[in-house]
């Protein structure tokens, strides 16, 4: 008989350390969660997406990859709804200020979609007002918006 | 030592080029990845290049931008470059980056190896 999924929310506290390659400590539990919760294959390339986008901005971009630093991470698993917390230590940024990566004269720019793909592929993001949290959620099912 | 990314094979006088990673994320491996796409350009003066995506589940932005890198340095060097194979959600990455007006993205290698 096949495994029902899980009913009950998974929360999670993660410290991550300001290195290359440490957004797995977080998610490798996160899919593996989303998959023990029944999570359909589409929403968990979403969240993966989103996650290791909002990781990676706070460990290179936020803290800056210093070692004294750390990032937080808080996640939420249930059957229809996924929330992710990371706070850096870093200075913060204006998420406003990030030029729109669809502009034609911005199409080639190596860089600067991350945010924007986690806008597109989650439900809601927001950012604290310093700019060093972000809020990451999505509902079981929303489809990625269009740029 | 630097890990192999890639396999590179000649159909014609297309390069195809298949990714050894499912997942394309890890900011070594892509570091990695770049530099053995570059070469192709840069050192062994490849001109027609197919990227074949099948067996990729995932890339992070770090990735597209590698991409977009690669993509530049072959129109700067007079080649010409498609992708097929694309996963439907990274895909839709493209979709919503508008990455797919710069690529020239085709469903399957035989698709992309007729339209060169």
């Amino acid at each position: 008989m096949a495994e029902q999924p899980s009913t009950t929310a998974w929360r999670r506290s993660v410290k991550l350390p300001s290195e290359r390659g440490s957004s797995r400590l977080v998610t490798d539990d996160l899919l593996e969660q989303l998959g023990q919760h029944g999570w359909p294959p589409d929403d968990i390339f979403a969240i993966h997406l989103a996650a290791e986008e909002a990781l990676v901005n706070a460990v290179v971009h936020g803290n800056r990859l210093d070692p004294k630093k750390s990032v937080h991470v808080e996640c939420e698993v249930s059957p229809d709804f996924v929330r992710l917390e990371v706070t850096d230590e870093g200075a913060g940024f204006d998420p406003g200020s990030v030029p729109d990566c669809t502009l034609e004269e911005r199409l080639e720019a190596p860089s600067g979609r991350g945010v924007m793909l986690m806008r597109s592929f989650m439900t809601r993001i927001s950012y604290n007002a310093k700019g060093n949290s972000v809020v990451l959620e999505k509902r079981r099912g929303d489809k990625p918006a269009e740029g | 030592m630097a890990t192999q990314r890639i396999d590179v094979t000649k159909t014609g006088d297309v390069s195809v080029v298949r990714f050894r990673d499912r997942k394309i994320l890890d900011e070594t491996a892509i570091q990695e990845l770049g530099a053995e796409l570059f070469a192709l350009v840069e050192i062994d003066n490849r001109k027609t290049i197919l990227l074949d995506f099948e067996g990729v589940e995932f890339l992070s932005s770090a990735a597209l931008g590698k991409l977009i890198t690669f993509d530049r340095k072959v129109k700067t060097s007079k080649g010409r470059l498609k992708m097929c194979g694309i996963a439907p959600g990274i895909l839709e990455v493209f979709q919503v980056t508008k990455l797919n007006k710069v690529f020239d993205i085709r469903p399957d290698a035989a698709e992309a190896l007729a339209a060169f």
